[in-house]
């Protein structure tokens, strides 16, 4: 069934579907709507979960912590200053090997008081041990919920799914709504081997000695990497049912690209546009979208960059006395493989809109430069 | 195998709290007076370390006749803290602290 959604309901439905059976959460905007769906989901009986109320997010990771280390499918959303708030405790479901999903609307951090687009938020929750996921549309979003629920539980790991404040949770997109049995179909009930039981008591992330220590965070990483392997896995399982898919990466134009443009969620399609107008002038541009950030795919991103003469960066955040972080990591990717140009823009913090007139000043400053040291604020005021 | 690979992926004890009996680190020993504990069992809900059991059956000394067969509190000595939150939150002040012999 197709129906108009806004990103924020895409999140509900997807939620729904994957038969998530503990949702704790506390509204924040632009996440709010999330949690009134799943609450009237809840009442109406629409959804059999158990809908726990808490007094901050901190409270709503911990409740999706014991739901899961219970053997629950636990949900939960949030945003911005709501997932700071939560950072200590993402540490330990990841630490945990704990199955949680997560919406959350990248939002920008105060001060000064800013509710719209940005991806410092979840950036900044990099090396909680979460998988991220970039949403580029609605449909994206309410899929990649169900798709993260069936690689968490293979590779007890929790999952991030990242959607633009506005751009995508308050603006209607057409999305397919999948029929519940054939989802049952792709993602059966959870069921750990090990949980929290009175009837078989056992203590959970107890002291971890030295001795121990690393071995265990070695497993956490391998984990991420294996996942790279099992995103992939149940991507092929997905489309075979409902004959969408979206890839590690999305590569649009890369073959033949001489330059071509990198970004994440919501500008992508901005760019993608772009692209086909060079296109259709004979300019050889590409694009590659990074839709999983964690863990990292740098065979997939190698890949995409083997051929191209120079890159564009796009980055909706700023790691403070660095550069863009995509333009980094980007960059390490190509380390001993290629030496090819990065020309790192930051651009659309706080909101600020990315429009087609911005990339083409990106893809042309590009071309007429070799080389860019530093990282490039575009669109400052002068 | 290597020892590595024989590490479990997820840091979880086999059940050794059934025979690690963490009550022996207890100072403070709480006693419930059952001829004035009114049932409500106050004392089982905030208890941080599970360890108040309910005992269905009931038990003879009660403040009233009708609570006799009401199910009552019972403290599990093996993992006990003695804490004390049972006894400050008691409503019927019943639970009494008293210094632990070793
Ligand atoms: S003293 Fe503390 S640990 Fe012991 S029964 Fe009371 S609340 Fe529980
Ligand atoms: S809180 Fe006090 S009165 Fe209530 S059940 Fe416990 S011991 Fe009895």
């Amino acid at each position: 069934m197709k129906k108009l959604l806004i990103g924020n309901h895409a999140v509900s439905y997807g939620a729904m579907l994957s038969r998530a059976e503990v949702i704790a959460a506390y509204p924040i905007t632009p996440q709010t709507q999330v949690v009134e769906e799943l609450a009237e989901l809840c009442a109406s009986g629409k959804l059999k979960a158990q809908f726990i109320k808490v007094e901050s997010e901190h409270s709503a990771m911990s409740a999706c912590i014991g739901a899961a280390q219970a053997g629950a499918r636990a949900f939960t959303a949030t945003s911005s200053q709501g997932l700071a708030l939560m950072h200590e405790v993402l540490h330990w479901a990841a630490n945990a090997r704990l199955p949680i999903v997560m919406a959350n609307i990248n939002r920008a951090m105060a001060p000064g008081w800013n509710i719209w687009a940005d991806h410092i938020d979840s950036l900044a929750q990099r090396d909680t041990g979460w998988m991220q996921f970039y949403a580029e549309t609605n449909q994206e979003v309410l899929d990649t919920i169900i798709i993260a629920y069936k690689v968490c539980e293979r590779v007890l790991l929790p999952a991030m799914i990242n959607l633009d404040a506005f751009f995508l949770s308050h603006t209607a997109q057409s999305v397919e709504i999948p029929e519940q049995d054939m989802v049952d179909e792709f993602l059966p009930p959870y069921n750990p081997e090990i949980k929290l039981d009175p009837d078989d008591p056992r203590a959970f992330g107890g002291l971890l000695p030295p001795k121990y220590y690393m071995e265990m965070r070695c497993k956490l990483h391998s984990a991420h990497r294996n996942a790279l392997k099992i995103i992939e896995e149940e991507e092929k399982n997905f489309f075979k049912i409902f004959k969408r898919k979206y890839g590690l990466v999305d590569e649009f134009y890369t073959k033949d690209a001489q330059i071509i443009i990198v970004t994440s969620s919501t500008i992508t399609s901005t760019a993608r546009e772009f692209v086909m107008r060079e296109r259709k002038k004979g300019r050889k541009l590409g694009l590659l979208k990074v839709r999983v950030f964690r863990p990292f795919p740098f065979e997939k991103i190698r890949g995409a960059l083997k051929n191209c003469e120079k890159l564009v960066v796009i980055d909706r955040n700023i790691s403070y006395g660095n550069a863009g972080i995509f333009a980094t990591e980007i960059k390490s990717a190509l380390y001993g493989f290629r030496n090819v140009p990065v020309f790192g823009f930051v651009a659309g913090l706080g909101g600020r809109d990315v429009q087609l007139e911005d990339i083409e000043g990106m893809v042309d400053f590009a071309r007429k430069k070799n080389f860019s040291k530093d990282e490039i604020w575009w669109g400052l005021k002068k | 195998m290597k020892e590595n690979q024989k590490l479990p992926e997820i840091v979880v004890s086999s059940g050794s709290m059934k025979i690690n009996k963490t009550g022996s680190w207890r100072n403070l020993r709480p006693e419930i007076d059952y001829s004035k504990c009114i049932r409500c069992m106050i004392c089982w809900k905030f208890c941080p370390d599970a360890c108040i059991k309910i005992n269905k059956e009931g038990i003879k000394l009660a403040p009233r006749e009708n609570l006799k067969k009401e199910p009552a509190p019972e403290i599990d000595y093996d993992y006990c803290k003695g804490c004390g939150i049972c006894a400050e939150e008691c409503p019927a002040k019943c639970i009494a602290m008293l210094k632990e012999k070793k």
